[in-house]
């Protein structure tokens, strides 16, 4: 490879990267300021927002992959459900 | 705010302390006890009427229809209103919600009996630099914040705010 094109890519390679680490530095990119939550308070965003549909569902987890109590129920994991 | 080819810039040319110098730099900071809180007036808020806030005791609490401690919260500030507004506090209650229809049903489902304003853009909070929904500022008659309190709990919330407005009341207001 010539000098001059390996010098290219270097500069490319590490330009790319500085770019890239500058954008993880950003504040506004890691941390949704308090008042903008609106969209994450909503109750859509409830994953236990039925509580019927969550338990029928943690009973099918628990009694096809004999894993009681792997989701906050009390149980050892016996299989014998 | 510095952009990204400023700090890409800084960082190119070898100075990443002057990079994190900048970036400091621009971030604003946040309104602590003993600052000067903003002034309301300026900040371009839409809703309700405020009354004058000059030499008075002013308690500004940041809220959100989707917050729930925003809405237990308000019967309290409506009976320190009550208890207190005749001896020169008054209550700011400045909405964050982006939605102005979210804004006026809830200030509609709970009419309270204080100015409650709306930050349609979030400039206020921006500047204020909330660190939980809610928090409010207690500002006394000279317009230096003196106490904050993040989040809202209750009775003792209440009962903190009661004794931080009785010392502030007692307190003189500056001359003219």
């Amino acid at each position: 490879m010539k000098p001059l094109r390996a010098r290219f890519l270097a500069i490319a390679f590490l330009g790319g990267a500085a770019a890239l680490l500058g954008g993880c530095s950003t504040p506004a990119a890691v941390r949704v300021r308090p008042w903008e939550r609106a969209a994450l308070a909503d109750e859509a965003m409830n994953p236990d927002r039925d509580p019927l549909a969550s338990a029928m569902i943690e009973h099918v987890y628990f009694s096809r992959e004999a894993a009681s109590g792997g989701k906050g129920v009390g149980g050892s994991g016996c299989g014998c459900n | 705010m510095v952009n990204a080819q400023t700090r890409l810039a800084s960082l190119l040319r070898g100075s990443a302390a002057a990079a994190f110098a900048a970036l400091a730099a621009a971030l604003p900071a946040q309104v602590a006890p003993g600052s000067v809180f903003p002034p309301i007036a300026a900040a371009g808020l839409t809703g309700g009427a405020l009354r004058e806030t000059a030499g008075k005791v002013v308690l500004v609490d940041f809220w959100a229809s989707w917050c729930g401690p925003c809405k237990a919260s308000f019967p309290a500030y409506a009976r320190l209103s009550a208890a207190y507004a005749e001896r020169g506090l008054v209550i700011a209650a400045v909405s964050v919600d982006e939605s102005p229809s979210a804004y006026a049903a809830f200030v509609a489902r709970l009419k309270p009996p204080f100015a409650t304003l709306h930050d349609s853009k979030q400039a206020l909070v921006r500047v204020v630099q909330v660190p939980t929904m809610p928090t409010s500022y207690l500002v006394d008659r000279t317009g230096r914040v003196r106490f904050i309190h993040p989040g809202f709990h209750g009775e003792q919330t209440e009962r903190e705010l009661r004794g931080e407005i009785e010392a502030l009341l007692s307190e003189k207001a500056p001359l003219p």
